[in-house]
């Protein structure tokens, strides 16, 4: 589903190199876990992937689905089934959830040559979904994102990907600021999702968040590269030894 | 400079005159009328309009901008239009005649402008503010149509009240002084469009007074075409415990200047001033400002957005003064600009006047472009980029409106404004 062929790519203001030589590929169904130190362009790569403007590629491609995305932008890839569950979601004052909501969905929809939701049929998949995931219609009323706690923030961002459907879900650090129950609420979003046809990359710095969403894979991202690879061992490895000796076996 | 030196006038100027001295005999006042018309017109024969060398009117060199006006065409047809808003009660006025409305809601009187010249009841009011007022110079010259607007004492409108000005051609000059006696609640409209491409030139000042406890909330927006030059002004005085909230909107005109003049006179008063400026085009929009904090204890918000497109021009200029008597004044100030084209430009000057020492001020001016994070975030949604970008905008905007919230209908008029003004310029 994923393939990413010696990826090399920098900040577009100053030029630093932030990912230099990555290669991975995951395959649908599968859940791969990336994992790395501070610094090591794990969220940039998930920026790279998703198609934020401020990173240039200057080398190797992305290929999603046999095809290369590099040229299309953030809108085309989300629509083609990418996914970006942010570290950090965005608040947007005057925009309100449920336009927003709406407009995605059908935007989605209108690219990929399908007919408009209905508005009873949109309200009944959000608020079905938000049940889930236990987010108060109250929620749903504000300005997206607005006001949200870090929890709901994150919520927000697992309701966003059920609603969308996307085929590749990249979560970036999506454990961070979660408390142990919103924790388990949104692994269990994200294992709802779990499908043969759907890949899942998980990025995180601690293992904690990989006893909820169990990987297929774990990958170690150090300065810009895939330095190891394994299945969800690796991770226990590195919760245990941190990433020193990993990093050492590779230099 | 000597002022009575006479200055080589502008076309526009001499337009101006013109249109005055074509009028004389035909102009409604009495004598008292008549003789302060003389002397404004003189004043603007001899000092001419301002230019930049006036303090306020620097971003806005009038002289310089208004480089024709119209002559009055008497053969110009306006037709009304639907009311803003669903269910609000009309008055009407066509390229600058007023028409009194028989029904009018209980507590509501409403009399013609005209008559308050032809009895000279009107003379007091046409006044200029200073030497710098040009709008109330021009307007108190040549005005000739208008309405006379009473709310009685403990009269609460459920309905707006929407004074619908459309104008097609020619020239327009109109004049509303309106009262709301003590208690009153009340939403005016004070509504400026244009049913005609063709260029026409407008002034039209409201005089407004709130006696104590009345709570008003009074939008003025305006939609003129694009060959239309605005020259508005609202003036108005807050008595005890008074709240006014004035929503400015400008969705259109070549040239505007929409001038607000308040006081507050008694302690507790509250006046809030929420403008959004959608420009775009050749345009030049000018939104000044003065309040005079005159009384203790009284208080004061503006926010101005505005969003700049094409090779369009925003001026904002808002002065508070708190009197030396004015003690715990309350008054913040902020003006956020979203320049969208590198040809657009927006000059902010906010200044504070204070001469009482317990108060609480302030002011700040932003000017940015789209966020790019914000912008990211809608676009991995799926959300393709000149949507995105039309969302964000928009929501500059829309958290201003949103104040309206418990007016719904008003709300969703607004929105609708300033989204097909939207679609169409971005």
């Amino acid at each position: 589903m994923l393939e990413i062929k010696n990826l090399h790519a920098r900040i577009a203001e100053d030029g630093t190199e932030i990912i230099r030589g990555l290669n991975l590929t995951v395959k649908a169904g599968e859940v791969a876990a990336i994992m790395g130190p501070n610094g090591s362009g794990k969220s940039t790569l998930s920026y790279i992937l998703s198609g934020r403007e401020d990173y240039e590629v200057t080398e190797g491609d992305i290929l999603y689905n046999g095809e290369s995305i590099l040229e299309l932008d953030a809108s085309e890839r989300a629509a083609k089934g990418i996914f970006l569950a942010f570290q950090y979601p965005v608040e947007i004052p005057g925009v309100a959830t449920m336009q927003f909501l709406k407009v995605a969905m059908n935007e989605q929809r209108k690219y990929r040559g399908e007919d408009e939701l209905t508005t009873p049929e949109f309200m009944r998949r959000v608020k079905e979904a938000a049940a889930e995931l236990k987010i108060a219609p109250e929620m749903l009323r504000r300005p997206l994102n607005v006001g949200f706690s870090g929890g709901e923030k994150k919520r927000a961002e697992i309701l966003q990907m059920s609603l969308l459907q996307p085929k590749l879900c990249v979560l970036d650090e999506t454990d961070s600021g979660l408390d142990i129950d919103a924790l388990k609420i949104v692994a269990d979003g994200v294992n709802a999702l779990r499908s043969p046809d759907r890949a899942v990359v998980v990025i995180t710095h601690y293992q904690r968040l990989l006893d909820y969403i169990v990987p297929d894979t774990v990958h170690v991202l150090y300065k810009g590269q895939v330095i190891k690879s394994g299945d969800k061992m690796l991770a226990h490895e590195l919760e245990a030894n941190g990433y020193a000796d990993i990093i050492d076996a590779a230099a | 400079m000597n002022m009575q030196q006479a200055i080589k006038m502008t076309a526009a100027e001499t337009a101006l005159v013109d249109a005055y001295t074509a009028q004389i005999g035909d102009l409604p006042g009495d004598g008292s009328v008549l003789s302060v018309r003389d002397t404004l017109v003189h004043e603007l024969k001899t000092a001419g309009l301002p230019t930049r060398r006036v303090e306020s009117w620097h971003y806005t060199d009038l002289r310089t901008l208004l480089r024709a006006v119209p002559a009055a065409d008497p053969t110009a047809f306006a037709d009304r239009v639907d009311a803003l808003v669903p269910g609000s009660t009309v008055l009407s006025v066509r390229n600058g005649q007023a028409e009194v409305k028989a029904s009018l809601p209980d507590g509501v009187t409403v009399r013609s402008y005209v008559d308050s010249l032809l009895d000279g009841s009107a003379a007091a009011g046409l006044a200029v503010l200073g030497f710098d007022d040009a709008i109330g110079r021009i307007n108190g010259g040549l005005v000739r149509g208008g309405l006379e607007i009473d709310v009685a004492a403990e009269t609460a409108l459920e309905d707006p009240l929407e004074i619908q000005l459309v104008q097609s051609l020619g020239q327009a000059h109109t004049r509303f002084p309106v009262a709301f006696g003590a208690n009153t609640k009340a939403t005016v409209i004070e509504r400026h469009l244009s049913t005609d491409a063709g260029e026409s030139f407008v002034s039209s000042v409201s005089d407004v007074t709130l006696a104590e406890g009345s709570e008003i909330i009074w939008i003025i927006l305006q939609q003129q075409g694009i060959s239309d030059t605005h020259l508005g002004q609202l003036r108005f005085d807050l008595g005890k415990n008074a709240k006014l909230h004035l929503f400015v909107i400008n969705a259109g005109g070549k040239l505007v200047r929409q001038e607000i003049h308040g006081k507050t006179s008694g302690e507790g008063a509250d006046f809030k001033l929420r403008g959004i400026n959608l420009l775009g085009g050749e345009s030049h929009t000018d939104v000044t400002f003065t309040l005079g904090h005159n009384v203790p204890h009284t208080t004061s918000t503006e926010v101005i957005r505005n969003v700049v497109f094409d090779r369009a021009k925003g001026v904002f200029q808002g002065k508070i003064l708190v009197a030396k008597d004015a003690q715990k004044t309350d008054a913040k100030m902020a003006c956020n600009t979203l320049l969208l084209s590198d040809d657009a430009d927006l000059s902010a000057k906010p200044e504070l006047e204070i001469f009482a020492d317990d108060v609480q001020c302030g002011h700040g001016a932003t000017v940015t472009d789209i966020d790019h994070t914000q912008l990211f975030y809608l676009m991995a949604r799926g959300v393709p980029e000149n949507k995105a970008r039309g969302m964000l905008v928009n929501a500059f905007v829309a958290e201003i409106v949103e104040e309206l919230e418990e007016h719904e209908a008003l709300v969703e008029a607004l929105e609708d404004v300033i989204s097909t003004w939207l679609e169409k310029h971005a």
